[in-house]
């Protein structure tokens, strides 16, 4: 009798998830089998039924590729330091906004602004911000009496990273700052109040009791972030599209796909992608939860 | 005796005084933070207004206020494609929306609201599958898009935008779902109601302002997408705004038109600041419910 209630219910809830699979098996599983398929291929985008089966040359090719090295560099560079500084930044922001100031209702309704912003846009604007010759921040460098010369900002090959990662905590720190402040939303209000009439200094309070118990949502904010950041396309291709110093595994792939029609090469490239996000993820996951169970020990 | 007493109230006086001191102190540096924060997150927002009603020389002279000069709108808005691309941005974003709710809603119903052994491991392959990097599906979308005729059309863009915003919901309804207490069905359940009427008598009419936020959010997530309105949209007309300002461009270094591309810079993302700031509560529990929980 239960059994079959049970067995009703099952029913019901894939009948609810129908569509939502119908949908995924269009555009998620069938798509990315697809392209690791044509990965084993010799295919060309103008005349994709025409192949044959090539093994793992393909992958070969992009793995000897100097090119492809120096993009996964540039991805791991851009990910790392960019959320990095995002996750510092972010935890500073979310503090302040914790702090019982005039204002702070202000900074959460504005720090939406930067999030809301399209990519393209905020790179546009920053792009204009910082030309070399009418620039304002260039202005306000001559002005103040920092430089006699303006710097050429996105012209200079070693300074172009910098300023795609500078554009992307711009936009992306406030989503670190909500998500943070989220979970210190969540703190237990009496442990503070304990510390602070024990007598035990801020920073402390901060070092020893704060930062351990938001670890899990930081965690989960830099987890979400470096994924996000590995796949990065927009905020490179709008800035310079082929500038090497900044060019990512997601504008090589798509470059290989689509500007030169090598729909197997792009492929491997694009599945080798893949696995990179993968690994990253394991990576990261597997740290949180190996500091969540010391944590718990 | 008296003597003590009279040295303990100086200390404390002085203590207090030092106290009131160093609270004032932090409150001015708290301030000044705060300020710093607002120039830091505001201004570059403010910058792209003023550079966009400056005109000719006026523009490479960094004055801070605008010249309200409207020239750069009056031409955006007699500009054919950039209308144009202002539509298809539209249309893409608001049937995007519209579809990705209702996948959304029915399959949060089944994993906020009915148990069954698979719940969460079609939670994880929904979490796993937003957060695909959108190149590894770029040859398969291509053949699914030429496959389905729908190529340099802004339909194809709807299919594809499909593979972000459908998860996204998806988590994010299920977790406004699970928000709501178990006892409102109950006595429908007693009475034999059936799940599709639960859903649609008893939550939906609940259910308004999470998909109000959940709504917000797709729309800006299909709204921003770049690379699959690059890849899949061929000519001018059919573009969307991200991909039409992206592509914006002057035919030299020193003829770069950034007047007209903050001018429609501010354009593109006023209706989007606006929404923001008038559901910025639902948005922020939105975006942080499904994180938080997950």
């Amino acid at each position: 009798m239960s059994t079959r209630l049970a067995r009703r219910e099952h029913r019901a809830a894939w009948l609810f998830l129908t569509p939502l699979a119908l949908v995924m098996l269009l555009v998620a599983v069938w798509p990315l089998s697809r392209t690791v398929f044509f990965a084993f291929t010799n295919a060309y985008l103008d005349d994709p039924t025409n192949y044959s089966m090539v093994g793992i040359d393909n992958f070969i090719e992009v793995l000897t590729d100097s090119g492809w090295w120096h993009v996964v560099r540039n991805t791991l560079v851009f990910t790392s330091i960019s959320v990095a500084i995002e996750t510092v930044l972010g935890l500073a922001i979310a503090l302040l906004i914790n702090e019982a100031i005039p204002g702070r209702g202000l900074v959460r309704a504005a720090i939406l602004v930067p999030w809301a912003i399209p990519v393209v846009v905020a790179t546009k604007i920053w792009d204009w911000m910082l030309n070399d010759q009418f620039g304002v921040i260039n202005a306000l460098i001559v002005g103040l009496g920092l430089s006699d010369h303006g710097i050429a900002w996105t012209a200079n090959s070693s300074l172009i990273m910098g300023v795609v990662i500078f554009i992307d905590v711009w936009m992306t720190t406030p989503f670190m700052v909500l998500l943070i402040l989220a979970g210190l939303q969540l703190l237990p209000g009496e442990i503070f109040e304990a510390a602070h009439v024990d007598g035990i200094p801020a920073w402390k309070r901060f070092w020893s009791i704060t930062l351990p118990l938001l670890t899990p949502a930081i965690g989960v904010a830099v987890l979400f972030r470096a994924l996000d950041a590995l796949r990065m396309f927009d905020l490179a291709y709008v800035l310079s599209a082929s500038n090497e110093n900044i060019m990512t595994v997601s504008i090589y792939a798509r470059d290989r796909l689509i500007s030169y029609q090598e729909l197997g090469v792009g492929s491997a490239a694009a599945s080798c992608v893949f696995l990179l996000v993968a690994f990253v993820a394991i990576l990261i996951i597997g740290v949180l939860r190996l500091d969540r169970s010391a944590g718990a020990a | 005796m008296a003597d003590v007493a009279i040295r303990s109230a100086t200390t404390r006086r002085r203590s207090s005084a030092s106290y009131r001191f160093w609270r004032r102190v932090r409150q001015g540096f708290l301030g000044l933070a705060v300020l710093v924060v607002l120039v830091y997150v505001l201004f570059p927002y403010y910058w792209a207004i003023v550079s966009s009603t400056k005109q000719g020389a006026e523009l490479y002279q960094n004055a801070f206020v605008p010249a309200l000069n409207f020239t750069y709108y009056r031409s955006l808005f007699e500009n054919p494609v950039f209308l144009g691309s202002l539509v298809n941005s539209t249309f893409v974003a608001v049937s995007t929306t519209a579809i990705s709710l209702i996948l959304g809603l029915s399959a949060a119903y089944a994993l906020g609201r009915i148990d069954f052994p698979q719940r969460r491991f079609v939670l994880m392959a929904i979490l796993m599958i937003s957060i695909f990097p959108q190149v590894v599906v770029l040859s398969g979308m291509f053949e699914l898009i030429n496959w389905l005729g729908l190529y340099n059309r802004p339909s194809a863009l709807v299919v594809t935008y499909l593979l972000a915003t459908v998860p996204f919901t998806t988590w994010i309804l299920t977790t406004f779902i699970r928000e709501f207490p178990r006892e409102l069905e109950e006595a429908a359940i007693i009475d034999g109601c059936s799940h599709f009427r639960i859903l649609m008598k008893i939550l939906l009419p609940l259910m308004g302002p999470s998909l109000a936020s959940t709504g917000i959010l797709a729309f800006i997530l299909s709204w921003n997408e770049f690379l699959f309105a690059l890849t899949f949209i061929l000519t001018d007309a059919n573009r969307t705004v991200p991909v039409a300002i992206g592509l914006l461009g002057g035919s030299s270094r020193y003829e770069y038109p950034f007047g007209q591309i903050m001018a429609a810079s501010v354009t593109v993302t006023l209706p989007l600041i606006i929404l923001v700031l008038i559901f910025q509560r639902r948005i922020v529990s939105g975006l942080t419910a499904g994180a938080i929980k997950g």
